[in-house]
């Protein structure tokens, strides 16, 4: 396909001024005239039924307007979600269930009524504690996005109890907290039966559908906007409590209302990643061929909707295999929903891979590089197609030869151990239905018109480029419009798919404007002349080909042997993700990607409170985001793939492989270091010296 | 948070009259934790005397040779200070090894020795905690209490004090001066916080509408070898898991003078009475700082989730003492 | 306890402009700066110092706005991301840095960092240490920023889509 020199280029980010200049206006930030604060009150028991609720002392706070609870609140129709059914009954399925809202003149005042409202509950046990072999744990019949929970090649039982080599390992992730640095926040204003909102959402066209069916409302009397995002990393894929709050209290009030969460109560109502427990078997012959793989996940999910973090699943990508299992379990427990977090599965199930395969290199006595090229498959495992492309192998060279590898012993300084390690990573290649429209003006510029998101990826500068690539113009005129549901309907920023689902329907409507222009005489009309294109039917059809980013990343680790602490010396990612196409943005998301791996690696986890049913860390203080001391200098290169099985502009997904395989590679790092393997995250002072002790 | 009345006091004397005249109220200087705590619901005063523009923003040498440190002053102009970093190296690390720049520029030296624990059972009113609520119960003790207490704990509260600059303090031997409404008196930092035993609300020996002017800093000690050593779950900007303050003098291969003391251990800054008479006047090697702070540590009691803090402690402080014990003399 | 909403008249100079304001006592410089002047700039992360993401100056420092109770800064002089170049100067050389090596995302921590490092540049130029400066380095002498220390003095915000590594070189960028 022929590119120019828009695609690929560093082009800076279109609404960077705006961003360092503080003048970008994020959800919460539209003081419309009469704007009122809603203030969610989150249930402090871990399961009941409320009995009682007295809300005249929140009413009697000045500047209160009004406490909604689920005996005033507006009805709602029942949404496919249940975590947005919310203010409609009495039920309290876990803490921080939210069963009132108040709705004040200042947000102080918001505060103090919200702490007013007194309620009592009829309490009832709770469980949500995973366990190994929990009672009701049990196989669902999918696994997050619709995948199927289990795949069986080959027979993996007796293959593994045959072979020569074996690991037979369990690992442990956390529950983990996207908390992006813009908490959830919406502003919604009702004008003679319009609903106009601006939301923190990675998809605002999924935003405006949820709403018109909670509402009763057509779409077209919804118009949802979401001019710039303040990270999401899943957690904004779908539209959470917020925005219908806000509505609700809008509508109730006849006033604008801005309901910004506040910190604390993320962690129970916007969703996390869900804990797993991957139990890894592998068996290979002694010159280190796979003969099984077997990957066992359980994991857990809230009464009040299903999900199932897909743990397993890029076990059935990685390695050649004759036989080969994967297997999801589940246990409901009374616990805040789980959803999507960067890479939901992936990132789990590779740590836990990833992880094994560096203890089988260990057993074997093999480089754990050549152990991973030995097993390179020519086909996916798990469905038997040719893959697209694929370039893991040349990402370890790759990596191996920047990086400084076969790596040599670990070496001490002072009290200081020094380890490397080395994992893989994959992430799928998706993609979904599009529209745009492109438009020619008189003056010689374009305009894209096409509701993506851009939560920090730099989606409206890749649009542009993509444009001025296909019309064969400066980038300089093109002029894109993105984040508002009245613009042509496009998917969610989600799946790594944004860019490549945007980008195809920008490319196409592009193409299309061309031909038109082609076939116009003299010149433009003075409202320009526009197309649309529509990729339904192209983007989702299947494909004869497994479509997977691949990528290598390596880490140096330092292990403090005084105090357990781990501090990551140099962290480098080789990527192959078919064409890159903004490679300075494209390297802010990779590197992003490693840094939240890193602090999955070392420093994130929430703790289940088996007494009070929420998450112990409840704030920034508590919750450990890696800070600027934590990360060191970052690589990320890739290598360039031309792949003509994916979308015009041959591009697969960056925004999550970057966190795939960065937490094994700091795991592996960590044995190398200290002779000690250690297998639940994160790998924390406690855990690290005791296991230093025990070594 | 409630609202409440707000007064600015001028004078130590105007602040105390102040808060004698509104019940409820509380002394606001940086208001880091304050504030924190008040939009937690965890403070609920009905006024505010501000005294952080009282004229206590200032550090004096004291004619005996010590310091003395007015109750103002920021934490990150304390650290800077070139007394403090060349007399007690030690306080100058405990405070850049807590919080963040922006903390540091706003909070006091007084407000820093009355911040409260960070316990998440404290810091949420939807949970039982004897601390904010007595008689409520414990939380963490039956909850989650990786971070808490192993030491001088009780069965009503096993909260910790997070302090790193207190810490400091504790081994340098520093005196708090307060003032209140029976005038002026001083006290001996190791006695001004508690342990929780059945009152864990009360944090320290503070009497009501009293208020901290300053703290002093011996002569003593001053120019001694000192550091500080902080564990933590990430490399800045987090609360420790256990840190260990030494002060550490040596002569002819002997221990003179000694000060250790640890946090992120208990309800309180845990000066280690017992480690330091134990290594006071013996030689300084590493056997006999292990075998003293051994015996020290033999009083822990960690909770099923926290055991790992008595090694860690064990870790920092060997290693601080060594490093601050000059090497034996080489052949 | 009257239930009335206790206030009080307080002025405050931002960006070099002076505002009286009648503030409920419980309003913080954050919400002033949001919601009574329209700047924006100033984020709201956590609200409780965690994260950063409100530093602004106070009389030159910088603080998170967000723990400041408006009604005791009567008086302060107060610069936000807003007011960091005069009008008509264009961006202020950090901010130039930050666009230059896509030191941020999704933007939201970005106003925070900038003002962070603002107030770190002048803290090191005054001398002041870290918890990595070498403790035997002389006191009231300028400290000189490598990498390690502008890392740990920026410890202070948070940035979740990992920017770090290149707001480290903005601001070295930036270093005369």
């Amino acid at each position: 396909m022929a590119r120019t020199a828009a695609l690929g280029a560093p082009a800076e980010r279109r609404e960077g001024l705006e961003k360092v200049t503080g003048t970008a206006r994020y959800a919460a930030e539209h003081p419309l005239p009469g704007r009122v604060h809603a203030r969610a009150v989150p249930a402090c028991v871990a399961r009941g039924r409320i009995t009682g609720m007295d809300t005249g002392p929140a009413r009697a706070v000045p500047g209160v307007l009004t406490v909604l609870t689920h005996e005033n609140a507006p009805r709602l129709a029942e949404p496919e979600d249940a975590t947005l059914a919310l203010l409609q009954d009495s039920e309290v399925p876990h803490r921080g269930w939210c069963v009132a809202l108040v709705v004040a003149e200042t947000p102080e005042a918001a505060r103090a009524a919200a702490a007013a409202v007194r309620i009592t509950y009829d309490t009832a046990d709770h469980d949500v504690v995973l366990t190994p072999g929990h009672p009701s744990t049990h196989e669902p019949e999918e696994a997050n996005g619709g995948q199927p929970t289990r795949c069986r090649r080959g027979d993996p039982e007796s293959a593994f109890a045959a072979a020569p080599v074996r690991v037979d390992v369990t690992y442990r992730t956390p529950p983990l907290h996207n908390h992006p640095m813009e908490p959830h926040a919406s502003t919604a204003h009702w004008d003679r039966g319009r609903l106009t909102v601006h939301t923190s959402s990675q998809g605002t066209g999924d935003v405006r559908r949820v709403l018109a069916g909670l509402f009763a409302l057509p779409v077209d009397r919804i118009t949802v906007r979401a001019e710039h995002v303040g990270g999401g990393f899943g957690s904004k894929g779908s539209p959470r409590p917020d925005v219908v709050l806000a509505a609700m209290a809008a509508r109730y009030t006849g006033r604008p209302v801005t309901l910004a969460y506040p910190r604390r109560h993320l962690p129970t109502v916007v969703g996390h990643r869900a804990p797993t427990l991957s139990r890894l078997r592998l068996g290979a012959t002694a010159d280190g061929r796979l003969t099984a793989l077997l990957h066992d996940v359980t994991t857990h999910t809230s009464p009040v909707r299903s999900f199932v973090e897909v743990a397993g699943t890029t076990s059935g990508v990685m390695y050649a295999t004759p036989n080969l299992s994967f297997v999801h379990h589940v246990v409901p427990l009374d616990v805040p929903s789980p959803s999507w977090m960067r890479a939901p599965g992936e990132a789990t199930g590779m740590y836990a891979l990833e992880s094994a395969m560096d203890e089988l290199a260990g057993e074997l006595g093999m480089d754990p590089v050549e152990l991973r090229i030995r097993n390179e498959p020519d086909r996916e495992p798990a469905g038997g197609l040719p893959f697209s492309s694929r370039h893991l192998v040349e990402c370890l060279r790759e990596g191996a030869r920047r990086f400084g590898w076969p790596r040599g012993a670990r070496r001490a300084e002072g009290p200081l151990l020094i380890g490397t390690g080395v994992a893989a990573a994959t992430y799928p290649v998706m993609v979904s239905p599009c529209t745009a429209t492109a438009e020619a003006r008189p003056d010689g510029t374009y305009l894209i018109r096409v509701n993506a998101s851009d939560i920090g990826t730099g989606a409206r500068t890749v649009l542009a480029q993509i444009a001025a690539d296909a019309l064969g113009t400066p980038l300089d005129r093109v002029r894109t419009e993105i984040g508002d549901s009245d613009l042509p309907e496009a998917p969610v920023a989600g799946g790594s798919s944004g860019t490549a689902s945007w980008g195809w329907a920008v490319h196409e409507a592009c193409a299309r404007l061309l031909d038109r222009l082609a076939g116009h005489t003299g010149p433009l009309p003075e409202r320009g002349i526009g197309v649309r294109a529509d990729t339904s039917g192209r983007a989702d059809a299947g494909s004869t080909h497994a479509r997977h980013a691949f990528g290598a990343h390596f880490a140096e680790v330092a292990v403090d042997t005084v105090t357990g602490e781990v501090r990551v010396r140099r962290l480098l990612g080789v990527y192959a993700a078919g064409h890159i196409l903004n490679s300075r943005t494209a390297r802010s998301q990779f590197v992003g990607g490693m840094t939240m791996g890193l602090g999955m690696a070392l420093t994130e986890g929430s703790t289940v409170d088996a007494a009070f049913g929420d998450f112990a860390e409840a704030d920034l203080a508590s919750y450990h985001i890696p800070v600027h001391a934590d990360v060191p200098d970052i690589e990320a290169h890739w290598i360039d793939e031309d792949d003509p099985y994916l979308n015009p502009m041959g591009s697969k997904g960056i925004g999550e492989i970057g966190v795939v395989g960065t937490p094994a590679a700091i795991g592996n790092a960590v044995h190398h270091a200290t002779g000690a393997r250690l297998r639940t995250l994160p790998l924390t002072p406690d855990r690290v010296l005791t296991a230093l002790t025990e070594r | 948070m409630r609202s409440f009345d707000y007064v600015r006091a001028r004078t130590p004397e105007e602040a105390v009259e102040a808060f004698a005249a509104r019940p409820g109220a509380r002394y606001l200087a940086g208001g880091t934790n304050l504030v924190d705590l008040m939009k937690l619901g965890v403070e609920r005063p009905t006024a505010l005397i501000d005294v952080s523009r009282l004229p206590l923003d200032r550090l004096e040498k004291l004619p005996d040779g010590g310091l003395r440190v007015g109750a103002t002053v920021r934490n990150s102009d304390l650290a800077a200070h070139p007394l403090v970093r060349d007399r007690y190296p030690v306080l100058s690390q405990a405070l850049l090894a807590g919080a963040s720049g922006q903390l540091r520029n706003v909070a006091t030296t007084g407000g820093n020795l009355l911040q409260r624990t960070r316990c998440g059972y404290f810091q949420d009113p939807g949970k039982p905690c004897n601390k904010r609520e007595p008689g409520s119960g414990c939380g963490a003790l039956k909850g989650v209490h990786r971070d808490h207490a192993v030491l001088g704990h009780s069965p009503h509260c096993v909260a910790t004090h997070p302090s790193d600059m207190a810490v400091a303090l504790t081994a340098l031997d520093a005196r708090v001066e307060l003032y209140g409404p029976e005038g002026a008196r001083t006290v001996d930092l190791t006695d001004f916080h508690r342990l929780p035993e059945n009152h864990p609300e009360r944090d320290t020996e503070l009497r009501p509408g009293e208020l901290i002017t300053g703290v002093l800093l011996p002569a003593a000690l001053a120019g001694a070898p000192s550091a500080y050593r902080k564990a933590r779950d990430r490399a800045s900007y987090a609360f420790a898991l256990a840190s260990a303050a030494v002060v550490l003098r040596v002569a002819d291969g002997m221990v003179t003078q000694v000060g250790l003391a640890f946090g992120g251990l208990a309800h309180r800054p845990w000066r280690a009475r017992v480690a330091e008479a134990a290594v006071l006047g013996e030689a300084a090697t590493p056997a006999v700082f292990a075998g003293a702070v051994d015996l020290e540590l033999a009083a822990a009691r960690p909770l099923p989730d926290n055991a790992y803090k008595v090694p860690l402690a064990r870790n920092l402080a060997l290693d601080v003492l060594t490093r601050l014990a000059p090497a034996p003399a080489s052949l | 306890m009257g239930s009335e909403i206790q206030r009080s008249e307080t002025t405050l100079r931002v960006n070099g402009k002076p505002h009286t304001l009648l503030l409920d006592h419980r309003r913080v410089l954050l919400d002033v700066l949001r919601e009574d002047l329209g700047l924006t700039g100033a984020k709201k992360g956590c609200d409780h110092g965690q994260c950063g993401a409100c530093t602004v100056l106070a009389d030159g420092r910088r603080v998170n706005s967000c723990l400041l109770l408006a009604v005791a800064l009567d008086g302060s002089e107060i610069t936000t991301i807003e007011g960091l170049s005069a009008d008509g100067e264009g961006p202020h050389p950090l901010q130039r840095a930050f666009l230059d090596r896509d030191a941020f995302q999704c933007g939201y921590c970005t106003p925070g960092q900038i003002c962070s490092a603002v107030g770190a540049l002048a803290e090191a130029a005054a001398g002041h240490p870290s918890q990595v400066t070498d403790p035997a380095a002389p006191a009231g002498r300028p400290v000189a920023l490598d990498r390690t220390e502008i890392r740990e003095r920026l410890s202070g915000n948070l940035c979740r889509c990992g920017a770090y590594p290149r707001i480290v070189e903005a601001v070295e960028d930036v270093i005369p």
